[in-house]
């Protein structure tokens, strides 16, 4: 496999169903090798955090059982003189140390001065869990032990888990520098351009649109172990999806330079999001493993993980769209209120504020605005999780086009053609602000109506008096939803490595969590290096040996980390045809570079590139050439890539107990480029099942006193093997020009797309019976009210 | 507080440690005796990621005090491979192990590696030894029975959607082992009858 | 996820097991489903945990010859994947029922005796045994007693059970002419039923006979659907379709205890699916019935 041609000119090519070669075979971009990760975990070796350390003290938090309350005081005394207890901390410990011992709150995009979240309360707990004080005993069941054992003080508070009430005058505040309990407005778009487009347009069709709380439910808990050493300071072996990230996080909440931190992400039992966010356990540890200068290690119980979230989406929404009786969409104009948890974290308090610029989907709409409001409230602190911010936008825009289309009696397919960007307009800035690298819409979803007999379906729609049923009396609806995706933002740094003997050892500040790296990088560097791909080695997960870089969120690391590590791989090559050159007495330009070997052409004078290495580390460098064979980029695309699709299910519903059967679900998803397409649709399933997770089943709730009901997998509802449909993958291939590779991101697409589609279906399904809207998730509950109350 | 002598074998070797009468199961599998494979996933019994097979049946190890272990045979994903109990690699359908260099792993194993039936693998373990289990009571099942078969081992992951092809792909590749008055595996379970 | 201290004591022979279980704070410890969950959730605190795991007098599945009839006697200990195992006829409810217990992980584990021992509101074995009207029996220090099924679930998570007897077996009345089937809607977080619905009938002169139909998870008990077994019987099963549905219809009618809800399914849900729930489990019992033609299931 050459490695010159490694990148299909974006511009002018024609995009295509993507058709992957083998499973199993090559390894090279586009090829579908097995994965190397899979030994591992099928044998029984893998590594996951709470795996090491079995010697460490253990660490355990007594949390609050109050969502709203002032500490009046803590009793450690019984907890400190128990049988294996080791030290109980507070945050009277804390605040006497150096350490500043509070997650750091982002506040830019806030509209007030609010403190970060205390690792241990400080005088007052915001949310049902919050950690009040630390426990460190010699195991696990001790600490448990001695939590049970504090004794702590409440004065509860009022309460308040809702975020449009919250902003209500009597609602309980939560912070004096927010009286209204509102921490950041945010404005997106032009509202005056949009209300005049309003004034004008011939239809308007207004929707209350709830996005569902969840709960990031990663099968492995977060879970850190903290080692400290006068010398070399903080070694933290954690759950992270971003090691230089949590560096950085730890630096700051432990009052020590980064340089002094260490964090090794070993594997990682899913992520999700809330792997990339800083919680309080990873900072108690470490601060503990200071203090008693012994290893201590947390591993959150599933219920920890549960009440201290991160939570996501949350979000109640007034969304009006302004259509002519052509279809044409005049605009979009969006209200919402937003869930931002007992403390502002990251992107809890920041996402609602820019959630809003991909409100256009794929659609050409021209004028957009979006008010959102984050408000504190008495739940767990929310932050991003698989979408952030992407599903809430797309959801808005898909439920209110498919809204127009039943206002208008307008196909709902039809209303998306027509408003759809076209495949010459690209780049396409929309009025949200973004704008959009890449696309053929028509191309994807007509693949998507194909593989459902959407015409064959509307015929019978047609020609059916009344709502189309099965055999067992269940209303049959097909529903679609198109997206965009917004992916691979910031910069990721990427090393490749040639050893003496020829081998390579890429690098790169992302991390895997069960998307493949360890494969599709040493795909990627493959081609770039023209070296075979069993010779290359991927190594991910430590702040030490890897140079600063982001981490894996936001279907950012095929872009940043897959880009980097090519470019590197470039520079590489470029670097060993030079040295190559000068050792065959050749101009660069007469080299051929095929499989691992430079050649002369038309000669048979040939060196490996085993050679050029070992003479690269050699004592006889060609004058002129600097020793070594290896590079570090720090890339950065050049704009964003929009990942787009459309997909597809038809659903038959029991309107007598609300029971939804998901006969087909059909996902056709552009990421452009697909490095290794068996992994490309195994993101999608993943992705589409948790999205239907949160369509029909998932659910934080609170109860009214703020206690957190979902605590556990008793009672929050994540998929099992038997809840979710066949999932059906198809792909077309529209390159990104906004990057050398030509990918874009694919992970969030299923959790994007399948909420919106999901809920059309259903809705197309039940609408004969009167019902118009309805909320997520879709339990049998959900439909079996909003029938009766259609009926009504 | 009661401490009690407990000893295992696990995936072949003698295992011993005393333990108090609340430690359960998984957390001796993990700590006192350095088996990680069953992993930790929840708190209630649902998830499926601690399972491991004791005395040829599997069991969630979260809800098994490691002193009702005691003289018990337990297996981790670690202990077993080949063909699943009563059944065997039919023919040629297994094929030798591949150029992507990995070693042999047995025809469950190999399928689930085949098919991408894991990403981050927490929830392997646990499925790997229901999968084998599955399919020593049903060599042959619907992609309906697999999913109903499945749901004491949660995945967030893949969307169970190629854990299903994988246990379909290691059903095509195994056959019944044959025996006198008839061959095993006509669907109905035969074992466990102690 | 950390159970509290406990004291731990495994008898092998079922008097030295009521010894143990006669002292304060002593709790049994069958399969370990029901109670090392709440001892990891630190929701009950033992002192000591009487693991009846060596008692094999208890399990077993046979059949004993009773008053009238024949009986299946179940040990209490037999572990629902040796009860489905053993496979035995004349049981098809409570095979239907022991079939949807959890997940083959927790079936290898769970007992029968411990399913109906713990009452959890939710389990689907109870509705099996209600419908057949089985037995259970118990053994305390004050000598065996049986108690009906119909009576031995007192609240959630309560039984007539002392804290010093123990459920020794389950007996169920075996009837040729008889036969069963159970259905439930699966709770989506819990994996127990949101309703489970129990049937048994006979079939006699070609109608419905003695029809018992019980519920689960509607009330904090099990509970007999008096309403549908008047709507059932007699009902001829050359044309039972819309009889069975309409006997479906009045499925909640009479239940006088307060109908269960939680945070996914309410009360008002739960009345709402019922029929749907009776009408499978009546249907297939019909149907099997009809099959059996006399011969003994």
């Amino acid at each position: 496999m050459s490695g010159e041609e490694s990148v299909l000119e974006a511009e002018g090519s024609v995009p295509t169903t993507a058709d992957p070669g083998a499973v199993g075979e090559g390894g090279s971009v586009g090829d579908s090798p097995l994965r190397r990760e899979d030994a591992r975990a099928l044998r029984g070796e893998t590594t996951y955090t709470d795996d090491f350390g079995q010697e460490a003290a253990a660490l355990a938090f007594v949390r609050s059982p109050h969502a709203h309350a002032d500490i009046e005081g803590i009793d450690t005394d019984a907890a400190a003189a128990t049988d294996g207890v080791v030290a109980v901390y507070t945050w009277a410990d804390l605040v006497e140390s150096d350490a500043p011992m509070e997650l750091p709150v982002s506040t830019d995009p806030l509209d007030c001065e609010v403190p970060g979240h205390p690792v241990l309360a400080r005088d007052r707990v915001r949310y049902d869990g919050q950690p009040v004080a630390a426990v460190v005993a010699t195991d696990r069941y001790v600490a448990e032990d001695g939590v049970d054992a504090v004794e702590v003080e409440y004065d509860p508070r009022g309460v308040e888990s809702d975020p449009e009430a919250a902003t209500g005058e009597d609602a309980p505040t939560l912070f004096d520098a927010a009286s209204d309990n509102v921490a950041a407005v945010g404005e997106l778009g032009d509202r005056e351009q949009t209300d005049r487009a309003f004034a004008e347009a011939e239809e308007v069709v207004s929707v209350e649109l709830e996005n569902n709380r969840l709960i990031p439910s990663a099968l492995e808990p977060r879970a850190a172990l903290a080692e400290f050493d006068r010398t070399e300071g903080f070694t933290v072996t954690m759950t992270s999806q971003s090691p230089h990230g949590h560096r950085r996080k730890l630096s700051h909440t432990l009052g020590v330079p980064e340089r002094q931190i260490r964090v090794i992400s070993p594997d990682v039992g899913g992520g999700f999001g809330h792997k990339g966010h800083h919680h309080p356990g990873e900072a108690m540890a470490a601060w503990a493993a200071m203090r008693l200068e012994r290893p201590v290690k947390w591993t959150a119980r599933r219920s920890a993980n549960y009440l201290e979230g991160a939570h996501a989406r949350d979000h109640q929404t007034h969304a009006e769209i302004g259509v002519d009786d052509d279809g044409t969409i005049r605009g979009l104009r969006v209200e919402t209120d937003a869930n931002v948890g007992g403390y502002a974290l990251g992107g809890g308090a920041a996402m609602p504020g820019w959630y809003g610029s991909l409100l256009s989907s794929q659609y050409d709409i021209p004028a957009i605005s979006c008010l959102t409001r984050a408000v504190f409230t008495n739940t767990a602190p929310l932050h991003s999780y698989r979408g952030a911010g992407r599903p809430e936008a797309v959801y808005v825009a898909e439920r209110m086009v498919s809204a127009a289309a039943r206002e208008l009696d307008f196909d709902p397919v039809d209303l998306r053609r027509h408003n759809q960007v076209d495949p010459g307009e690209f780049p396409f800035e929309t009025a949200a602000g973004a704008t959009y690298d890449s696309g053929d819409y028509g191309n994807a979803m007509d693949r998507a109506l194909d593989a459902v007999d959407y015409d064959d379906y509307r015929e019978r729609v047609a020609e059916t008096d009344g709502p189309v049923t099965d055999d067992e009396g269940r209303h049959v609806g097909v529903g679609v939803a198109c997206y965009v995706e917004s992916t691979g933002g910031g910069y990721e740094s990427g090393v490749v490595r040639a050893h003496p003997d020829g081998t390579v050892t890429v690098s790169a500040g992302t991390h895997s969590h069960g998307q493949g790296h360890e494969t599709t990088y040493a795909q990627i560097v493959a081609d770039e290096l023209g070296v075979p791909y069993d010779d290359i080695d991927v190594r991910e997960g430590d702040s030490d040996s890897i140079p600063t870089g982001t981490g894996t969120f936001g279907s950012r690391s095929t872009i940043t980390g897959g880009n980097a590590v090519a470019e590197s791989a470039r520079e590489v090559r470029e670097k060993a045809r030079d040295l190559a050159a000068a050792t065959l007495e050749a101009d660069p330009a007469d080299l051929e570079h095929d499989d691992g070997e430079f050649r002369v052409t038309g000669t048979d004078r040939s060196v490996s590139f085993a050679d050029v290495a070992s003479q690269a580390y050699g004592w006889g460098v060609p004058d002129g050439f600097e020793p070594g064979l290896e590079s570090t980029t720090f890339y950065e695309q050049e704009a964003t890539a929009y990942t787009f699709g459309t997909h597809a299910a038809r659903v038959a519903v029991d309107p007598e107990t609300g029971e939804i059967d998901v006969e087909r679900y059909v996902a056709v998803d552009d990421c452009g480029e697909r490095i290794n397409p068996l992994i490309v649709d195994g993101q999608v399933h993943g992705g589409v099942a948790q999205g239907l997770g949160q369509a029909l089943s998932e659910q934080a709730v609170y109860a009214d006193n703020g206690n957190l009901r979902t605590a556990s997998l008793q009672d929050y509802a994540v998929p099992k093997s038997l809840d979710v449909p066949e999932i059906e993958t198809e792909a077309t291939v529209t390159p990104s020009p906004v990057n050398d590779l030509g990918v874009k991101g694919i992970g969030e697409a299923g959790t994007i797309a399948a909420p919106p589609t999901l809920v059309d279906a259903v809705l197309d399904a039940l609408a004969p019976l009167g019902v118009e809207s309805i909320d997520m998730p879709l339990t049998d509950e959900t439909v079996w009210t909003a029938v009766r109350d259609a009926e009504e | 507080m009661s401490e009690h002598e407990v000893t295992v074998t696990v995936d072949g070797a003698t295992e011993t440690a005393s333990v108090e009468a609340r430690r359960l199961l998984v957390h001796a599998l993990r700590e006192e005796w350095g088996y990680t494979q069953p992993n930790v996933g929840c708190e209630s019994g649902k998830c499926g990621a601690c399972t491991v097979e004791m005395d040829g049946d599997v069991v969630k190890s979260c809800c098994v005090l490691a002193v009702q272990a005691d003289g018990s045979e337990i297996n981790t994903v670690a202990g077993v491979d080949g063909a699943p109990e009563g059944l065997t690699a039919a023919g040629d359908r297994v094929p030798e192990p591949g150029s992507d260099g990995d070693a042999e792993f047995g025809p469950v194993q190999r399928s689930f590696h085949e098919e991408h039936g894991l990403q981050c693998g927490y929830c392997t373990p646990g499925m790997v030894l229901r999968a084998r289990d599955l399919l020593a009571d049903n060599p042959d099942p619907t992609r309906a029975e697999i999913r109903e078969g499945l749901k004491g081992n949660v995945c967030r992951c893949t969307g169970y959607e190629n854990v299903v092809d994988a246990v379909e792909a290691a059903a095509a590749k195994l056959e019944p082992i044959e025996t006198d008055g008839g061959g095993v595996g006509d669907g109905t379970a035969t074992r466990g009858d102690d | 996820m950390f159970p509290p201290q406990f004291d731990y004591e495994r008898p092998d022979r079922l008097d030295a097991a009521l010894d143990a279980l006669a002292a304060e704070d002593a709790v049994a410890l069958a399969g370990g489903h029901d109670l090392i969950p709440m001892l990891k959730a630190r929701e009950a605190d033992p002192g000591t945990v009487v693991d009846l795991g060596g008692l094999d007098e208890l399990r077993g599945v046979e059949r004993v010859a009773g008053d009238s009839v024949e009986q299946l006697s179940i040990g209490a200990l037999t572990t629902d994947a040796d009860l489905l195992a053993a496979d035995p006829a004349g049981v098809d409810a409570l095979l239907d029922a022991t079939r949807a217990v959890g997940d083959a992980q927790i079936r290898n584990r769970g007992t029968v005796g411990g399913n109906l021992a713990a009452a959890h509101p939710a389990s689907d074995i109870p509705a099996a045994t209600l419908a057949a009207d089985g037995t259970l029996h118990l053994v305390g220090p004050d000598g065996d007693r049986e108690v009906s099924a119909e009576e031995f679930a007192t609240g959630d998570h309560e039984t007539v059970c002392g804290d010093d007897e123990l459920l020794t077996r389950i007996s169920v009345p075996l009837d040729p002419d008889a036969a069963g089937a159970y259905a439930r809607k699966t709770h989506p977080s819990t994996g127990y039923a949101a309703v489970g619905v129990a049937a048994r009938l006979r079939v006699v002169d070609g109608g419905v006979a003695d029809p018992r139909v019980a519920a689960v998870s509607l009330c904090d008990v099990p509970v007999r659907l008096s309403a549908v077994e008047d709507a059932l019987r007699g009902v001829d099963v050359g044309a039972p379709v819309d009889a069975v549905a309409s006997a479906a219809e009045c499925a909640d009618e009479g239940v006088d205890a307060p109908v269960r809800e939680d945070h996914i399914v309410s009360a008002d849900q739960r009345r709402a699916i019922l029929p749907k729930y009776v009408e499978e489990a009546v249907s297939e019992a019909l149907a099997r019935a009809v099959g059996r033609e006399g011969v003994v299931a």
